[in-house]
């Protein structure tokens, strides 16, 4: 079951295309990488799935329903650019916020407590936000985006102003509320949180989806059948199944390589292979990380 | 509908909750009051007696120096060197010299005083020099007191509104006076609350909350509770001056009570002597137009301005404010607020400038189209409405009024939902002519 189905829509601004054509299914319960270079669409996207711009073409329906003003409440943003009300208390502003995502007031008290408490802020309840740091204005309003308990959460690079200990902090969170049934979007240029959490993909560039899928099939496809080996002797660079890319000296005599397997052998061929030949320290598949795959992708799109 | 109600809720809290409200809602009256009991204060204070001795060698003006409350005039028959002796000695505060040629010679009258004296006191003794000059050389010439005093008419006319409630007397005096209060309080608090929706705007839009604002509500709610939310911030201002105002004026009358009665008409009067003390010295008939003003008050239709007022000024207002609030969402901060403004505030100055000739003829023909007009009526129809409208006026206007501001609202939300959401762009008017056609 999909939380969202984004089905072939088009936005047009006056003098360009924010998105052609993009079709995107995020399945309930997963953390959802939305990749993409800057001015790539993906804001437009999200302000699209918030209900803040309508799309020119296409439609996008939330939980199997085309999207409607029920849906705002069961949804959580975190724009990329975050604003709070200076002037305003941090408790009130936090409430009032609360509230219009359709929290009674009584509620959104009972949960901000809970959240102050695990955060350890209950004394900035009466503070101006005005006094607060940048990284405190951040975690307020974090829990601002999470209190009325979201299906789907969208966190536009949710780990930026965050020292490490306060990004561990949200991370952990934002685990625990995929625990609890939550769907997360990550809007981020930051590959190792892509790599770290996030189960599905898309990737967005120059308006067009140019990738979508679960991590994992992704990277399978990304797959260039080279291993690497740690060794010692001397390895010949062709073979009948292989071909060895480059050779790197290491300490005590150790090389490392970059071997291209050929279509139709098994990397226990190449092994089998290899053991008569030199002695194997280390030996695994170059497994596709997230920013060659990014980087690929957008350098194959050819400019429009 | 909740959410515009959370909304106007936050937008009049935080407003009246600031210390700037506060201190407004205080000091405005007490600015007003304390303003009007300086004046009375003052005008008491220089009831205090002078005694002026008068040194007639022509024997004419015997009967003319009359005692006042402020002035007692003594005669003395001396020469003028044994008065001047006897008045450093004296604590009589000045001396009078009228030669006996003074018809003749009328520039040779002398006032002696120990220290200057007050151009009051100087114009009130010339006045009356002047006026039995007058006189006698008016005698001399074969015109009786009696053909002068025949000639001297005070033309003070009833003004009588024919409407079709029948015959009712009213006041033009009375009218104007409403009237340009209303037009100026009308025409303060859409500049004062309008800037305030401005101001609200653009401080959403750079401290970027506008975002997770508008992914919970709806672009116009925002819109529309703010505007509502400070229109009731401005509502709860005047009634709050209103209220403090009558509690101040009371415990002022109350404080100067032993000085003067609480009688508003007499109060008037008082005030009005220290304006123009002359014409208070001739005191012949002369009505006095504030009292008159407050007597003819009572001929207006109270209820019906009172409701007229509360319909131009939320009219008037939320016309405004929604081009005001346009504004504010089309730039990125205060300082480029400049160039949008102008085309809203001429508008405005315009009706207040039009208002000073339509006090003057509230019913010629620039009154009524520019009461009819949305942009200009707010004002405008409200320095009309005390003189009297035909009612099929006021409710033309008042339908073209909610026509124009629900124009102007409808105008001002489509350039605000796509201003909002637009950063570092220098704004054009043909770019905001584009934002209004967006899909």
């Amino acid at each position: 079951m999909n939380i969202i189905e984004v089905r072939n829509v088009t936005k047009e601004y006056s003098n360009h295309t924010a998105l052609d054509d993009v079709s995107i299914s995020i399945p309930k319960g997963c953390i959802f990488g939305l990749l993409g270079p800057n001015g790539a669409g993906k804001t437009s996207l999200i302000r699209i799935i918030n209900q803040i711009t309508g799309p020119d073409k296409g439609e996008v329906l939330f939980d199997g329903q085309p999207l409607n003003s029920s849906h705002i409440s069961r949804i959580g943003y975190l724009p990329e650019e975050r604003g709070l009300y200076k002037k305003m208390k941090v408790g009130e502003q936090l409430l009032y916020l609360a509230q219009l995502k359709g929290l009674t007031q009584k509620q959104a008290m009972d949960k901000l407590k809970t959240w102050f408490i695990k955060f350890d802020i209950k004394t900035w309840w009466d503070k101006s936000v005005s006094d607060l740091s940048k990284g405190m204005q951040q975690k307020v309003q974090f829990v601002s985006t999470v209190l009325h308990e979201p299906d789907l959460i969208i966190l536009d690079e949710p780990f930026s102003g965050f020292d490490p200990i306060n990004a561990n902090l949200i991370r952990d969170e934002i685990l625990e509320l995929k625990q609890k049934g939550s769907t997360i979007i990550f809007s981020t240029h930051r590959m190792e949180t892509v790599e770290e959490l996030c189960d599905h993909i898309a990737l967005i560039h120059k308006s067009k989806k140019v990738l979508d899928g679960p991590k994992n099939v992704i990277k399978e496809q990304f797959k260039t059948h080279t291993y690497f080996v740690e060794y010692k002797g001397h390895l010949d660079e062709l073979d009948p199944i292989y071909q060895v890319l480059d050779q790197k000296e290491l300490e005590n005599g150790y090389s490392r390589s970059n071997i291209h397997l050929y279509d139709d052998a098994s990397p226990n061929a190449l092994l089998l292979n290899m053991l008569s030949k030199v002695e194997i320290r280390a030996f695994g598949e170059n497994i596709p990380s997230m920013s060659d795959i990014f980087m690929r992708s957008v350098n194959e799109v050819p400019e429009a | 509908m909740r959410n515009i109600f959370l909304v106007i809720k936050r937008e009049y809290l935080v407003r009246v909750k600031k210390k700037s409200f506060l201190i407004m809602t205080l000091l405005g009256p007490i600015l007003f009051v304390g303003f009007y009991a300086t004046v009375i204060w003052v005008a008491m204070g220089s009831v205090d007696t002078k005694t002026v001795q008068v040194l007639d060698e022509s024997g004419l003006f015997k009967k003319e120096f009359k005692d006042s409350e402020s002035l007692k005039f003594t005669f003395i028959d001396t020469s003028l060197d044994s008065a001047k002796a006897g008045f450093q000695k004296s604590d009589v505060n000045a001396l009078v010299y009228i030669p006996g040629d003074v018809i003749q010679n009328p520039k040779s009258v002398r006032i002696y005083a120990a220290k200057n004296v007050s151009m009051d006191l100087k114009s009130d003794i010339e006045k009356v020099i002047e006026k039995q000059i007058e006189e006698i050389k008016l005698a001399e010439a074969g015109i009786t007191h009696k053909i002068l005093e025949d000639s001297r008419v005070n033309v003070n006319s009833e003004t009588i509104s024919l409407s079709d409630e029948g015959e009712k007397t009213s006041s033009s005096g009375a009218a104007t006076v409403i009237g340009g209060i209303c037009a100026f309080l009308i025409y303060m608090s859409v500049f004062i609350y309008g800037t305030q929706v401005m101001r609200g705007i653009t401080e959403e839009k750079t401290s970027r909350i506008v975002e997770v604002i508008i992914s919970s509500v709806k672009p116009f709610q925002l819109m529309l509770g703010k505007i509502i939310g400070v229109a009731l911030v401005g509502l709860t201002q005047f009634v709050l001056w209103i209220l403090l105002t009558t509690a101040l004026t009371s415990a002022a009358s109350a404080v100067l009570g032993s000085k003067m009665s609480n009688d508003p008409a007499q109060m008037a009067q008082e005030m009005q002597k220290v304006q123009v003390p002359n014409q208070a010295m001739q005191g012949n008939g002369v009505e006095n137009p504030v009292a008159e003003v407050l007597g003819a008050v009572s001929s207006l239709n109270i209820p019906l301005i009172l409701g007229c007022f509360l319909f131009y000024y939320l009219g008037g207002y939320l016309l405004y404010s929604a081009l005001f609030g346009a504004v504010g969402a089309a730039v990125d901060n205060d300082a480029d607020t400049q160039q949008f403004m102008l085309p809203i505030t001429l508008p405005i100055i315009f009706s207040f400038v039009f208002a000073q000739f339509v006090l003057r003829d509230p019913d010629g023909t620039l009154a009524f189209w520019t009461s009819m007009i949305p942009f200009t009526s707010p004002i405008i129809m409200m320095v009309r409405v005390p003189f009297g409208v035909p009612a099929w006026e006021i409710a033309l206007s008042m339908f073209l009024l909610v026509l124009g501001f629900v124009g102007t609202t409808w105008l001002a939300a489509r350039i605000y939902r796509v201003g909002i959401l637009m950063y570092g762009k220098k704004v054009t008017y043909k770019e905001l002519a584009k934002w209004i056609f967006y899909k």
